[in-house]
């Protein structure tokens, strides 16, 4: 791909104050997200997956600006063709790209107001960035609607008349109201049954086709990452530990978080055996990451030097980067 | 295959909640046998009423809940079947049995535990009253002493602190754990686990059903296991009974229901699963339409609405469950003619 990426973060970091006593001093930080760099590209998928803790919504919230970075950058091609960092933006400045960048969230119930119909729930960003007239927000919705393949006639209805496969659509259709480039999806097929997470997958599949769209999916579920990206990005306490094309990572995991992962999804076919070796442990806190390699202390082929030595995020093939001492060396396998 | 006799055999259980606005049929006439040291998976879509089973079994369906028929036969360590379903839910007879010989990990992992006790003083409680009804004295240093003891088992490290924790203080997956050893503390006959890996990441829930795998073959301890992951379904259990708005449309050994499916929505929940091997951006198969509400029953087949094999006669008569090949039932027409009546 030769055009500039839509979307380029450098070095993101954001840590939260621990502070302590009746003097409120600091007394260290959770690093919730500690050096993130990755591209993404207008019209694909990057997934970023790995367990509960490891930084994953608090990375999406930074480039959504719904928290501030405490460090990086988040270089964004506009419209335009310039590209603007929006890290440091001011929310004044920010304002003029907020339609460009939307979120769709885990419980869409939580975005949703329960007491406004879905016209002004899904008409509310279209309000707020300018359309006045209530007929013309109620044409657009009455087309988001359709969109997302739910009647239009819907729109004079409350959120808790539909079911949570229906009020994702609803989420999805608020969230591209504004002909957003890039969306932010935060676990959002998570809390759904596996039949309603099919139609909500496919849905997401073919909208991004249609309306060109960029994503950011954020999940815990391997199949469901494997399904929807084009790339992958797997972040472990805070940081990326391998990125990689879909394929490239599922077939050939260079790094053995990558791989554990892999092993622990259970596989629907009662004539494969489980897989034995179980990643033991849990996350460490963020607050106290482990010296050396951050997944030492679980890793399965950890060596004296990994204790010590903390690995760099390394290009092992071409696209696919790994961060650890021995990536490529070892004999780790696929799904 | 099992030999022994089953340890618990529900028939045609049913339970409805009266509502304001209507009658909800939670169970509409769910049978299934287990047998000792078997895991009996029970897949369906959220709403088809497999907490509300197990509630009833467990004799725990809360008001306006009402198990309006059928039949909950548990067979004792002497060989006797009592027909649960007419027990007083509130008697010492369903008191005993509850925790001593089924045990059940709830749905929701933050209510099992109180928050103003710690986990272990609330295990060590669970033990001495059980002891007691079986005219047995523990002592509490006794119990303690069984409850670290269970911890070490569970996976849970540095047992004698996490005894003196309070369920708040753990993380999710020690909580499961803690709710595992309390399930487990008297030994039962019978576990059930409703979801009891949903909320935790696939590195704990591998972990977790490990350490069913191994209670399981250590105690030879019957499992009923709820989920809507199919792939946890195919790793975990040995027979399978699939669930749609409150029947069971098939059952039978976990390799037929995978490798020979009979009913259409088993095939079809089969199909639209994406997985770890799968391709790559293409769409899935899905079963069109959407799980109706409650209040909004289809008459005859429940699934014909949205079944791709649906025949004239599916609207209007509801099939039996009906043997198909060995172990394995189905009810569809497309395999039979029985209705029923
Ligand atoms: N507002 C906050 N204050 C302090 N710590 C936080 C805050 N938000 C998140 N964290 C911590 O940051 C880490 C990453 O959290 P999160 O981004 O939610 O992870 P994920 O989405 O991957 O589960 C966790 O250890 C979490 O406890
Ligand atoms: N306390 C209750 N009051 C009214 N209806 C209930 C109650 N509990 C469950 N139900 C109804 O019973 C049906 C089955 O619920 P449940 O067994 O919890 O489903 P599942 O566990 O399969 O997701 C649902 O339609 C639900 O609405
Ligand atoms: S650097 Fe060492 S501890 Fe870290 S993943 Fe590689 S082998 Fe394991
Ligand atoms: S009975 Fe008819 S509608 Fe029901 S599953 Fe069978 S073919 Fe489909
Ligand atoms: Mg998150
Ligand atoms: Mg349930």
């Amino acid at each position: 791909m030769t055009e500039a990426p839509l979307i380029e973060v450098r070095g993101l970091r954001k840590f939260f104050p621990i502070v302590k006593g009746f003097l409120q001093r600091t007394t260290g930080n959770v690093r919730a997200v500690d050096g993130v760099d990755f591209t993404l590209n207008e019209g694909e998928t990057l997934g970023l997956v790995g367990e509960s803790g490891c930084g994953k919504t608090t990375a999406s919230r930074c480039i959504l600006r719904a928290i501030d970075p405490t460090a990086g950058q988040i270089l964004y091609r506009t419209k335009g063709g310039e590209t603007v960092d929006l890290a440091p933006m001011p929310q004044r400045e920010l304002a003029r790209y907020r339609a460009e960048i939307q979120m769709v969230f885990q419980d869409p119930f939580g975005s949703l107001n329960p007491r406004m119909t879905l016209l002004d729930n899904v008409g509310e960003p279209l309000l707020v960035n300018g359309m006045k007239s209530r007929r013309d927000r109620a044409d657009r919705v009455a087309d988001l609607l359709k969109l997302v393949g739910l009647r239009p006639e819907f729109m004079h209805r409350f959120p808790h008349a539909f079911s949570g496969g229906q009020r994702q659509r609803i989420g999805i259709a608020r969230a591209l109201a504004t002909e957003p480039r890039l969306v932010v999806a935060d676990e959002p097929v998570s809390a759904l049954d596996v039949s309603v997470q099919a139609q909500v997958l496919n849905l997401l599949l073919e909208l991004q086709q249609r309306l060109r769209l960029t994503y950011l999916f954020v999940a815990h579920d391997l199949s469901v990452v494997r399904h929807i990206s084009d790339r992958v990005a797997v972040m472990y306490v805070g940081q990326i530990v391998e990125l990689a094309p879909t394929n490239a990572l599922f077939s050939r995991p260079l790094h053995p978080y990558t791989a554990a992962l892999m092993r622990a999804v259970p596989v629907p076919d009662p004539r494969v055996n489980p897989a034995d070796g179980v990643l033991r442990g849990e996350v460490p806190s963020p607050a106290n990451p482990p010296t050396g390699c951050y997944f030492h202390p679980r890793c399965p082929f950890a060596q004296p030097r990994c204790a010590v030595e903390a690995p760099a995020l390394r290009e092992i093939a071409p696209g696919h980067h790994a961060r650890c001492h021995f990536a490529g060396d070892l004999a780790l396998a696929g799904a | 295959m099992p030999t022994d006799p089953p340890l618990l055999q529900v028939k045609d259980l049913r339970v409805t909640f009266g509502m304001d606005e209507g009658t909800i049929r939670a169970v509409d006439g769910t049978s299934f046998d287990v047998h000792p040291g078997e895991v009996v998976g029970i897949v369906g879509e959220s709403g088809c009423g497999k907490s509300v089973t197990m509630k009833a079994i467990l004799q725990l369906v809360e008001r306006p809940g009402r198990l309006a028929s059928g039949e909950i036969l548990f067979r004792d360590r002497q060989g006797t079947q009592t027909d649960l379903a007419k027990l007083d839910p509130r008697g010492p007879q369903m008191r005993a049995l509850r925790g001593a010989e089924i045990a059940l990990i709830p749905q929701e992992p933050m209510a099992a535990f109180s928050p103003v006790h710690t986990v272990g003083a609330q295990i060590i409680e669970a033990i001495q009253l059980h002891a007691t009804q079986e005219g047995r004295r523990v002592s509490k240093a006794e119990a303690r002493e069984t409850v670290i003891g269970l911890f070490r088992d569970v996976g849970i490290s540095m047992p004698e602190q996490r005894v003196d924790a309070y369920s708040w203080q753990l993380s999710g997956g020690l909580r499961q754990r803690a709710m595992i050893a309390m399930a487990l503390s008297c030994k039962p006959r019978l576990l059930i686990a409703d979801e009891p890996t949903t909320a935790i990441d696939v590195t704990t829930q591998a972990q977790v059903l490990a350490l069913l795998r191994d209670l399981r073959a250590k105690y030879n301890t019957a499992i009923i296991f709820i989920t809507h992951d199919l792939g946890v379904i195919a790793q975990m259990t040995s027979y399978v009974v699939v669930m749609y708005l409150g029947r069971v449309m098939e059952q039978g050994p976990v390799d037929q229901i995978f490798h020979a499916p009979a009913h259409p929505y088993t095939r079809a929940l089969l199909r639209s699963i994406p997985t770890i091997h799968g391709e790559t951006r293409t769409p899935l198969p899905v079963i069109s339409g959407s799980l109706p509400h409650p209040f909004n029953r289809p008459t005859g087949c429940p699934f014909h609405p949205r079944c791709p094999e649906a025949m004239p006669g599916c609207a209007t008569a509801t099939p039996k469950l009906l043997p198909v090949a060995e172990r394995q039932s189905a009810a569809c027409f497309l395999h039979h003619q029985e209705a029923e009546p």
